[in-house]
């Protein structure tokens, strides 16, 4: 029994894997085929020593067991034969360059289509009826142009060169356009899309895209006339070449019409392709497809020049807005600013006022510590000295200090108390350097 | 004849026989089994099938053959095809140079002086056929000393029914006893599987046989030793003829360059007729050596010519036939829905794959990985214009002691057809970055019923429990295509703006045989496996497509078993 190596690792079990016995069958084996066996070699023997099992098999048996067998010999009958034209029949060999080399096989209806296996089948056809032998046999002459032409069109047809050479000139293949009024009719779809496949059989490009119908997108129609507009053909015209000489003997002829050929081929290669692009425009102009697709353009481009519009509108709104906003937040500002102004000028004037009163309590407080001075009343040298060091301590401090000056004096009588103060104070001053020491020389304890 | 001693009433003799229409082989299996190609007196083991009247007396083989220069109307030729078929249906072409075949009753005849008498007798198809075995067998009796009495034939794949019927009442009339008709390319497969050195492996083999009057193929799946023919093809065009006709058309030129005014050597039939014989010589020499001589006495108007060729020479001519054998192989495995990557082997068989050319041909239109065996491409291919008679040699010794009625009953289609499998079945495994698994196949598509196939599997790296898919897979080509080249930085602001040319040389594409997997046919769990240890599964898969699976770790006992039923699902336990 053979037995596989398989190197490349099982997957691990999943997580919560479970089966009966470890065996979860899932489903069964697709349909087989029935097919024979050889009945050669050891091995078969030792399988129907197995099948036989010292059985005895009817005919019957045959029959049934060959019922579903898959074949593999092609029956030749199974082809339809198309019917011989007599006129075909009376063909000169000879004249092999102008007899319809499908027809001759019975294959027209295949022509460029035709496989090689049919090709192949279709001249052992004619081969088996057609030979002289048989011609003879039929008491007839042994007359065998037919016979002769069959083997050029099999020549011919089996050889891809010499076949694509013919089709390039099979006018049975052709497909004629429909004209304007033929298309008009409404039958665009069909008519051209005939047209298209038997051109497309010259198509170095295969698969060569299909007509296709009203309902193709424009990426495909656009796609489709893409093509056609860069059609990459191996049409050729060799076929229709004048025969050259075949004589050693003329050999100016012999180039005379060669090159003749030459021109001939180029010229025709030329109108061929001036065929094609004339039959694309032709198609192309009458493909509603492609009014439709303008219109829907049109249409999409009036909506985008709508849509520009309305943005333009809409941001020169927005632009307007934004100024006017602009404006207005500028004049709040401008207000704020004024009051802002107005308000400091009556704070400045309250703080002044303060001052004053402040300046005036300070002053007071000075009386009430009868001048600094201890016992009885102040001599006017005193009395001068303290106020010039108050007023000094005055012009020292800021409003802010001398309202907590003033804070702290407020309500005091004793005038030990306010002397200190006083004293407190020049010592804070002296201590933030905004006096000198001894400058306030009755408050300098 | 002294080897005609009589044999005991019930010993049997048997021979391979290879019957073509042109050439006929005969060979035996030696006591070790091995299969020998007897030669006849004039040292041929190719014998010409033809037969030729000379005032009564017969030639046989090359000798025949000779006569068609000057004795072509008393020669048969190229007849095997003409068996069993009625004048409607043969195609006389091959007989253009010897006697045609002509209509007798619903039979096909040749008239021929073959008597010494001064008369023209009709003598059927099955007559001729009966006296060509007769030489054979007389050639084969006289080598191996005993009366050959049985024979294995090889007959084409379109052999039909009355034609075979046909070749085995000529046969008996010559005593021998058809053993089997067995089908040549098969028989070319049997050939190189009986070598003691081959293994058994299941394959695809494609047979391609380019014979004198037509070439065959077939594709034939292996499986096991036990061959099926998938498809075939048939081509009457491509042949042996054609090749020596571009030759006869070559030096037929030549000759006229030369001597302008002695005519087209063509156009007269002695004439055709030595340059025919002569050009299939240059051919079979330009087989083996670069270079050949063409050399006729007196080949028109008394003129003699000479003249060399070379192989490549021979080669250029004969392209075009040699790209149409190319193209009838390929269109067989189409005709077989296979691709060239699914061929493991070809099998160039008839005598004109000897010509190197064709076996390059031929194997171009196969990747790397198919072997062609021919004797330009592989020391050990056996001479492919004995492998038809070889196989039948060996099936010969296989079957000769059965009898009629024992063989008849083995090969009744009760026991020949067979069901087989649509899609291969193997197991899912996984690799580095596919999440979805990889199909491994264990038993292949065409595989026939029953049969049972085994497989050893690796497991992660760790061990641990593992879970072992079953599933159906079919065969997939992978086209991967060429990486489009750089193309220069495109303008800034064009995404969709695409202006591909395709005019840029086309690089080929990488063509690979994967698996797509199909449906999944059951889940099995191995728990515990020992670190760097395999699983072993085996699959039994019986005619009614049931199956019934083992799985288990290499080396441990019991395992879990699995049943699948044909017509429902069920399971059963451990086994
Ligand atoms: N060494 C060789 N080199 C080239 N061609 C050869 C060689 N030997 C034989 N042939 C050619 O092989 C052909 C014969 O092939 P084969 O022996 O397979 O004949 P066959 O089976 O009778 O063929 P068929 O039935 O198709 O006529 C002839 O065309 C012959 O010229």
């Amino acid at each position: 029994m053979a037995t596989v190596q398989i190197n490349l690792p099982l997957p691990v079990l999943p997580e919560g894997w479970a089966g009966e016995k470890d065996f979860k069958p899932i489903s069964q084996l697709s349909a087989a085929n029935d097919r024979n066996i050889e009945p050669v070699g050891p091995h078969f023997l030792a399988h129907a020593r197995r099948k036989r099992h010292k059985r005895t098999f009817s005919e019957d048996d045959r029959i049934q067991a060959q019922a579903n067998v898959k074949k593999v010999e092609d029956d030749d009958e199974g082809e339809i034969s198309e019917p011989e034209d007599p006129v075909l029949l009376q063909r000169e060999a000879k004249d092999w360059k102008n007899q319809d080399h499908y027809a001759v096989l019975g294959i027209a209806r295949y022509r460029h289509r035709a496989t090689e296996e049919q090709i192949k089948k279709a001249h052992r056809r004619k081969v088996l009826k057609h030979h002289p032998d048989k011609k003879a046999a039929a008491g007839g002459t042994e007359d065998d142009q037919f016979f002769k032409c069959i083997q050029k069109a099999t020549e011919v047809l089996l050889d891809p060169v010499k076949r694509r050479q013919f089709d390039s000139v099979d006018e049975a293949a052709e497909v004629e356009p429909p004209t304007k009024k033929e298309t008009q009719k409404g039958n665009f779809y069909k008519l051209w899309g005939k047209v298209f496949e038997s051109e497309g059989r010259f198509s170095n490009n295969q698969p060569v895209p299909k007509l296709g119908n009203e309902k193709s997108t424009k990426p495909e129609v656009e796609a489709f006339y893409n093509f056609w507009y860069n059609f990459d053909s191996w049409r050729s015209f060799e076929y229709l070449d004048e025969d050259v000489p075949d004589d050693n003997e003329n050999r100016d002829q012999k180039r005379h019409v060669e090159r003749k050929n030459q021109n001939a081929r180029r010229k025709k290669k030329t109108e061929d392709t001036t065929r094609l692009r004339k039959l694309v425009d032709d198609a192309l102009a009458l493909d509603e497809r492609i009014k439709k697709f303008r219109q829907e353009e049109h249409a999409q481009k009036n909506k985008r020049r709508f849509e520009k519009e309305a943005e333009q509108k809409r941001l020169a709104e927005e632009a307007a807005k934004a100024k006017e906003e602009a404006a207005r937040l500028q004049q709040e500002k401008e207000a704020a600013e004024k009051a802002e102004k107005a308000e400091g000028k009556k704070a400045k004037e309250a703080a002044k006022n303060a001052a004053k009163k402040n300046k005036r309590v300070v002053r007071g407080a000075v009386k009430d510590a009868n001048y600094f001075h201890a016992g009885g009343d102040a001599p006017a040298a005193q009395i001068d000295s303290a106020l010039n060091d108050v007023d000094l301590i005055i012009t020292k401090i800021d409003n802010e200090e001398l309202a907590t000056l003033t804070g702290k004096l407020n309500g005091q009588k004793d005038g030990g108390v306010i002397t200190q103060i006083f004293q407190d104070e020049v010592k804070r001053l002296v201590g933030a350097g905004k006096l000198k020491d001894g400058e306030a020389k009755s408050l300098s304890a | 004849m002294s080897a005609e001693a009589e044999n005991t009433p019930t010993q049997k003799v048997a021979i391979g026989i290879s019957f073509g229409n042109s050439y006929s082989s005969i060979a035996f299996t030696t006591g070790d089994g091995k299969a020998e190609v007897i030669a006849n007196e004039d040292g041929d083991r190719q014998i010409p099938s033809i037969l030729s009247y000379v005032e009564g007396e017969e030639l046989h083989g090359s000798q025949a053959k000779s006569q068609l220069i000057r004795n072509s109307k008393n020669t048969v030729a190229y007849f095997r095809d003409f068996l069993g078929q009625e004048f409607k249906s043969i195609d006389p072409s091959p007989c253009h140079q010897s006697a045609h075949p002509i209509q007798h009753e619903s039979t096909i005849s040749f008239k021929i002086r073959d008597s010494e008498e001064e008369k023209e007798n009709d003598v059927t198809v099955s007559e001729i056929t009966t006296r060509h075995l007769k030489r054979i067998r007389d050639s084969a009796s006289d080598y191996l000393g005993k009366k050959v009495n049985a024979a294995v034939i090889t007959v084409p794949t379109n052999f039909t029914e009355a034609q075979k019927a046909a070749l085995s009442q000529a046969a008996k009339d010559a005593d021998i006893e058809v053993l089997q008709f067995i089908n040549e390319p098969v028989s070319a497969v049997l050939a190189y599987d009986a070598r003691p050195d081959a293994k058994i492996a299941d394959k695809i083999v494609v047979v391609a046989d380019l014979g004198g009057t037509r070439s065959d193929v077939a594709v034939v799946a292996s499986r096991g030793g036990i061959y099926t023919v998938l498809a075939t093809l048939h081509d009457y065009e491509v042949s042996g003829f054609k090749l020596d006709q571009v030759l006869i058309d070559h030096f037929a030129k030549e000759f006229i360059k030369k001597h302008k005014s002695a005519g087209d050597p063509r156009e007269n039939d002695r004439s055709l007729a030595k340059m025919k014989l002569e050009c299939e010589a240059v051919k079979k020499a330009l087989s083996i050596g670069t270079t050949a001589n063409f050399s006729v006495e007196s080949l028109a108007n008394g003129i003699d010519f000479t003249a060399t060729i070379n192989r490549s020479r021979y080669e250029l001519l004969a392209s075009k036939i040699f790209a149409a054998f190319a193209r009838l192989v390929t269109h067989a495995v189409e005709k077989a829905e296979l691709d060239p990557l699914d061929i493991t082997e070809v099998i160039l068989a008839g005598g004109n794959s000897h010509t190197p050319r064709i076996a390059s041909a031929v194997g171009n239109a196969f990747p790397e990985t198919t072997t062609v065996l021919a004797p330009s491409t592989s020391p050990t291919a056996i001479n492919p214009s004995e492998l038809s008679v070889r196989g039948a040699a060996i099936q010969a010794s296989l079957i000769q002691e059965f009898d009629v009625e024992d063989i008849e009953q083995s090969t009744h289609p009760m026991v020949t057809v067979v069901p087989h499998l649509s899609h291969a079945v193997g197991v899912l495994c996984i690799s580095g970055d596919e999440s979805h698994g990889i199909f491994h196949p264990i038993v292949d598509a065409e595989t026939s019923l029953p049969v049972r196939r085994s497989a050893i599997i690796s497991t992660p790296r760790e061990g641990g429990d593992v879970l072992i898919k079953l599933a159906e897979g079919a065969g997939h080509i992978k086209v991967t295509k060429p990486e489009p080249k750089p193309k220069k930085e495109a303008n800034e602001d064009d995404e969709d703006d695409s202006d591909e040319d395709d005019s840029e040389e086309e690089e080929e594409e990488l063509r690979e045989r994967t698996w797509k997997i199909g449906k999944i046919l059951s889940e099995a769990a191995i728990r515990g496996v020992k670190k760097g240890g395999k699983v072993e599964v085996q699959i039994n898969i019986a005619a009614d497509l049931s199956v019934n699976a083992i799985f288990r770790e290499v080396g441990a006992k019991g395992g879990v078993r699995g049943i699948l039923s044909s017509s429902k699902v069920t399971q059963n336990g451990s086994a």
